[in-house]
């Protein structure tokens, strides 16, 4: 059956079963590969995109839930890949391997955007059900404080010259 | 890329360099394995009408500088760090370098895998050697210009200069020409001074980075090929179990499914296993389809093995005598009986599982005899082999093109997944994306197999080490091991104790086995680590002075066993000064012993040698009352050699290798009951998660040895770190992994 979707600012038509997870949906059918599939039962975060932009679980959304919200992928945060919390994960080299990043990024921007100014404690909380199995977790927590900061227009990186070496001793 | 067939070839004592003119002018360069070092690793050099290439360099007018790829990247940095040695010695500017990811080719690479920690120590030098090559021959050819000698040439950032006249010239200019000069010789190639690096040890950041930020396609999951079709691929849960019956006609009758059918698999864990598979238009319709399917399994031998069924075995086998000896020193017994104190524990741990993030997956094209493959694989090679006995082709009849993995952890070095997508797209004959379920990779892993160690120490009145034995309790048949469930005759305190026994037993096993993210390493340093520090208790000292003290009392012991196995690579040549050193550095930069810990509150240390690399770790760690863990803090510090390479990746890796241990710790563990996996999802088996993270300090100690890998070795050390950080927390001695099934409460 037709399923009428608004991905990243755009109307799509689907002919898909209305049970088919969003997910399977954006990767499969319109071919947003940025979404990724780690569980397929709402565990580990990888397949996190905004709905209305709320931080919404894809792979256990039924694309019929998404019918008539805002649908929004890694592929749509931003033109060319300049959101906040992206430049920040730029600048801090979040990524290890990069599986769960978009899934880490769209829950990150989710959280800025109800908390622009996330504690420690607010982050933990926030990202505890995003996984990395690489455990890139001081980085992430350290780029959305300075996506925070980037949000606020505070254009110095919050480690100053140590931007990029979170908790580390480089001695060269 | 068209190249002129005219190409010079020098062959020299240590390697050989080709260098060949590009059709629309430029540089190319290709540098070969060295014939020595080839024989040394592999046995038989390379004929030199099909030399090995292992580095690839492109040098275009326009100034751009592209570098192959060659090794597969997991998320350890590789494609990054292996291009870095070459733009070193080359002198460019990095911001100038295109970095380009090769395709499998034997023919032209060598050593084309992630694994074991060897990228590093095993293209030093002849990454740096290609760089320098080609530098010298932009040197020379701006030399012949200009006529004047090469020594009064400089480089830098792409560009040669001879300040006296205020010439310069880029590489890009001058890179036609360059191809046209004598080749240098790579063995002899002079290269720089470590003091005059500029990129080498320098934060450099990961290559692909603004495409993971902005989710472009990149992973194997992501792979599309015109005309695909998407497979799942359902597999007895006991391992090598057949398909009796399947309802194969109503699955084809399915909605959007185009095949269904049986494999019949072998009986090699490590091929091709039984199962069915279903090809159709997406991949949800066939798990919509998959859910509907029925099959009776023959499930064979195993299908009765449990994880309480190893547990009562191996209790059984450490009171009767050990099958084997691995390693016997002086007198072990009499030392225990007039030892001081004598100290007895079991240690056990689980088996876990891999769980990379990306699910494993394979694209294959099957079509007229050949086999094109897009495949995340720590191994492609042996994928290829693997492949091409399975399907009954040649080899060369195989493209494997190298795909970016979601995590690797060991998990790809096995290449299940790549077969069954070549199977399954020869049978159904037309390209498919095979992608496994969580439940699936968590059912069918090549698991880090459990163990268990049955200890007995001997302290003398002074506190000094004078016996220690231990009886390993593992998997196997006979004298083999199972995969990576062995143990080698040079475990530390092996060496450093006068009398010392290390045996074995081992009971078979039904379940695949294999490496993970410092294998063996990453079981033995609880046990090992764990049991020593249990010595140190009974010696009334310090436990960081008392491995340091261990660790100077080497002695030369008698050779290992008859018929005892070789020692492990990475275990060979063990450096106590290096520990020693690492251990002091530490003391320092932990505060080891300076501050006063609340009960609850404790420190714990560690070390462990695995992969070349030396590493010690503290770790501070809370429990309440209730027995919950907390880690407060981890500093690492390490030794793997002279220069860390790309400081931000390597911190990343130590960061990382740590964190997967302390995740092990806590939540890890697979069992089996009837043959087959209990844990299927993360539901089940807990990663470590964000709030469970610890701050970790890096530090290295920078000695005068050539540059090792980092994809491991700092993981080891950290989960006894933690157990002993629990006891001088409570008193409470943790032997048993993982600690989410051991009671810590205290009051």
């Amino acid at each position: 059956m037709a399923i009428s979707l608004k991905v990243n600012g755009a109307a799509r038509t689907l002919n898909v079963p209305p049970d088919m997870p969003l997910l399977w949906a954006l990767r499969d059918e319109l071919n947003l590969k940025g979404t990724k599939y780690g569980c397929g039962i709402a565990r580990c975060g990888a397949c996190t995109v905004h709905i209305d932009g709320v931080a919404t679980r894809s792979c256990s959304t039924p694309v019929s839930r998404a019918v008539g919200k805002e649908v929004t992928t890694i592929e749509g945060l931003s033109p060319d890949g300049v959101h906040a919390v992206q430049k920040a994960w730029e600048e801090l080299d979040v990524p290890q391997c990069g599986y769960c990043q978009a899934g880490q990024i769209m829950a990150a921007s989710a959280l800025l955007s109800r908390t622009p100014r996330p504690t420690d404690a607010d982050i933990d909380t926030a990202m505890n059900t995003n996984l990395c199995r690489c455990a890139t977790y001081i980085r992430i927590k350290q780029a959305i404080h300075r996506a925070a900061d980037i949000k606020a227009g505070t254009p110095i990186p919050a480690s100053g010259a140590n931007a990029g070496k979170p908790g580390s001793t480089d001695q060269r | 890329m068209t190249t002129r067939p005219e190409s010079t070839l020098t062959v020299n004592r240590r390697g050989f360099l080709r260098v060949t003119a590009l059709a629309g002018g430029g540089l190319l360069l290709a540098s070969y394995a060295d014939p020595l070092e080839a024989i040394e690793r592999w046995g038989t050099a390379p004929s030199l009408a099909d030399p090995t290439l292992n580095a690839f360099v492109r040098i275009t007018p326009d100034g751009i500088v592209t570098i192959t790829a060659k090794n597969p990247e997991i998320g350890q940095g590789i494609k990054t760090m292996l291009p870095m040695l070459i733009a070193e010695e080359l002198d460019v500017d990095w911001a100038s370098v295109r970095i380009e990811q090769g395709d499998l080719d034997t023919t032209k690479f060598q050593g084309q895998s992630a694994g074991g920690s060897n990228a590093t120590p095993s293209n030093w030098l002849p990454m740096r050697r290609v760089g320098a090559a080609g530098r010298a021959m932009l040197v020379a050819a701006a030399a012949q210009q200009w006529s004047v000698p090469a020594s009064e040439l400089e480089t830098e950032k792409g560009v040669v200069h001879h300040r006296s006249t205020k010439r310069t010239a880029t590489y890009g200019s001058l890179a036609t020409a360059a191809a046209a000069m004598p080749t240098p010789d790579l063995a002899t190639i002079p290269l720089k001074d470590p003091k005059q690096f500029k990129l080498i040890g320098t934060r450099q950041k990961t290559y692909d980075l603004h495409d993971i930020v902005t989710g472009k396609p990149m992973f194997g999951i992501d792979v599309m090929v015109p005309g695909m079709k998407y497979a799942t691929f359902l597999k007895c849960p006991v391992y090598a179990g057949k398909v009796k019956t399947a309802n194969l006609e109503a699955i084809k009758a399915m909605p959007g499914i185009t095949h269904a059918f049986v494999v019949e698999g072998g009986t090699s864990l490590n091929g091709l296993l039984g199962g069915v598979a279903i090809v159709g238009d997406s991949w949800w319709l066939t798990q919509q389809a998959r859910k509907k399917l029925i099959v009776t399994w023959d499930e064979g031998a195993t299908a009765q093995q449990s994880s309480a069924g190893f547990a009562a075995k191996a209790a059984e086998l450490s009171i009767l005598p050990p099958q084997r000896s691995l390693r016997k020193d002086g007198d072990v017994d009499a030392a225990l009986a007039s030892a001081t104190k004598v100290v007895k524990a079991e240690y056990v741990y689980p088996f876990i599982s891999h769980a990379p993030l990306e699910p494993q997956n394979c694209t294959a094209h099957f079509k007229d005899g050949k086999c094109e493959i897009w495949a995340p694989s720590q191994t492609p090679e042996g994928g290829r082999a693997l492949v091409a006995s399975t399907l009954g082709i040649k080899a060369d009849q195989i493209t494997v093109h190298m795909i970016r993995a979601g995590g690797g952890f060991g998990r790809r070095l096995y290449n299940d997944y790549m077969v069954e997508a070549a199977w399954i797209a020869k049978e159904s004959g037309v390209p498919v994306k095979l992608l496994w379920t969580r439940e699936d990779d968590m059912a069918h892993d090549f698991y880090r197999p459990g163990g268990f160690h049955y200890f007995t120490g001997g302290v003398d009145a002074s506190g000094k080490v004078v016996a220690f034995k231990d009886h390993f309790v593992s998997f196997g048949s006979g004298q083999q091991f199972a995969a990576s469930a062995d143990m080698g005759p040079t475990e530390f305190p092996a060496r450093f104790v006068p009398n010392l026994a290390y045996d074995s037993s081992v009971m078979p096993l039904g379940v695949p086995t294999g490496a993970l993210r410092a294998p063996r390493s990453n079981a033995m340093s609880f046990a090992f680590q764990g049991f020593i520090d249990e010595l140190a208790v009974a010696a009334g000292k310090d436990p960081l002075q008392f491995r340091i003290d261990l660790l100077n009392s080497e002695i030369p012991a008698p050779a290992p066993a008859a018929g005892a196995p070789a020692a492990p690579p990475q275990q060979a040549a063990f450096d106590a000064a290096r520990m020693r050193g690492v251990l002091e550095q530490l003391r320092d930069v932990s505060g080891w012993g300076k501050t006063t810990l609340p009960k609850g509150t404790g420190m714990g240390v560690a070390f462990y040698f695995s992969h070349r690399g030396y590493f010690a770790e503290v770790v501070k760690a809370t429990v309440s009352k209730a027995g919950a863990v907390t880690v407060d803090k981890v500093w690492a510090v390490g030794d793997v050699g002279s220069e860390i390479i790309n400081p931000n990746h390597a911190e990343q890796q130590v960061q990382g290798a740590a964190m997967d241990g302390i995740g092990q710790a806590f939540a890890q563990e697979i069992t089996f009951v009837n043959g087959r996996a209990e844990q299927s999802n993360f539901n089940t088996y807990q990663l470590l998660r964000m709030r469970q993270a610890p701050p970790i300090e890096v530090h290295w100690r920078k000695t005068a040895f050539a540059p090792t890998g980092i994809g491991e070795p700092a993981l080891p050390p950290v989960i006894p770190a933690l157990v002993n950080a629990i006891y001088a927390a409570t008193g409470k001695r943790v032997r048993s992994i993982p600690l989410s099934k051991v009671d810590l409460k205290w009051t």
